[in-house]
């Protein structure tokens, strides 16, 4: 499935590092709050930041072509999107990382997985259809890699977000 | 229990349709809706009715941009986890998710003897001193429910990341049903 920003983003991308001007950075931090939902947003936007609809459009496209921001869109609950979730850590021999990086890595209903300064050193989310599939998935990778798989699925939920300011 | 799930919300045709087609993001254009109300074959007005109730039942949380952490100077993120009071956990966990530079926060099951955490609150900033400072703010909060479990188990730890290994999101399959 191509991304609708891909169709619509027409400045160059680029790998080299974006300037962020004052406009670059009011524009970041307002839109991270959330755009309104009207026929003509972005002119709503504009007259926040004292600019124009077509200077808004261009400037948020261009920050997307530099991957300044990664996204653009409505941010869904996961709830909505159905399946189970956990939460899951293995401590893995130094000597094995890499090894067990692939074995991990392999499982499609793998979502992230990330390398932390621990002894529990590999921390990677499940993400499965079915709630009883995350089971067979721990066990698959315990069998795959002889180490046993840490998992903590969240109980309680206080909050999800994030607000970076530029 | 040993899996987070969720109770599948209720979804219509359409409203899976609209999931499908903004999942990965909506055109920046001066008229997103009347795109969205072509490719669903809807009117306008439907169309910004439909994310009206769907950001009034939480389904869609904002319409927002999402910043590259990397790219605007994040790069220092920090999973803290705590050894706190159960009784005390639901409360000192929503004192902890209102902290400005939390972006997720959660209780998780203990699985002892390894690992005694059941708070997670993951912290962010553009140095590796500025989530130290964020740490010892969330410490400084929990003092009192901080538990003691004296032998090796520490009652709170910071796991910096080191390498992304895998990254790729959560999506709504395509089912043709």
């Amino acid at each position: 499935m191509t991304t609708t920003q891909e169709k619509f983003s027409n400045a160059p991308a680029s790998s080299s590092d974006y300037v962020l001007d004052k406009l670059d950075r009011a524009l970041i931090n307002l839109l991270q709050h959330g755009l309104p939902v009207c026929e003509n947003p972005f002119a709503q936007v504009a007259q926040e930041v004292a600019s124009n609809e077509s200077e808004v459009i261009e400037r948020i496209n261009n920050l997307l072509a530099h991957k300044v921001l990664s996204r653009f869109g409505p941010m869904f609950d996961a709830a909505c999107l159905g399946g189970a979730f956990t939460l899951a850590a293995i401590a893995v021999p130094e000597e094995r990382f890499d090894e067990v990086t692939e074995i991990v890595n392999s499982f499609e209903q793998i979502a992230h997985n990330y390398k932390r300064d621990h002894q529990f050193n590999m921390w990677f989310v499940i993400a499965t259809e079915l709630k009883e599939e995350i089971a067979e998935v721990v066990k698959a990778i315990e069998a795959k890699t002889q180490l046993s798989v840490l998992n903590v699925p969240k109980e309680e939920e206080f909050y999800v977000g994030l607000y970076l300011p530029v | 229990m040993s899996v987070s799930t969720y109770p599948s919300k209720e979804l219509s045709a359409l409203e899976r349709a609209y999931i499908l087609l903004t999942q990965n993001g909506m055109p920046v254009i001066p008229q997103p809706f009347h795109y969205i109300a072509e490719q669903l074959d809807i009117s306008v007005e439907q169309a910004l009715a439909m994310t009206k109730d769907l950001k009034q039942r939480g389904i869609i949380r904002r319409i927002a941009a999402v910043p590259n952490h990397y790219k605007l100077g994040y790069r220092f993120n920090g999973m803290t986890v705590w050894d706190i009071d159960d009784e005390q956990a639901s409360k000192f966990g929503d004192a902890v998710g209102k902290l400005p530079f939390v972006s997720h926060c959660y209780l998780r099951p203990r699985q002892l003897p390894n690992w005694n955490y059941n708070l997670f609150a993951m912290v962010h900033g553009t140095t590796p001193e500025e989530i130290e400072v964020y740490r010892s703010q969330i410490k400084d909060l929990l003092a009192d429910v901080l538990q003691d479990r004296g032998n090796k188990l520490e009652s709170y730890n910071m796991l910096t990341s080191t390498k992304i290994l895998k990254k790729t999101g959560l999506r709504l399959k395509n089912k043709t049903a």
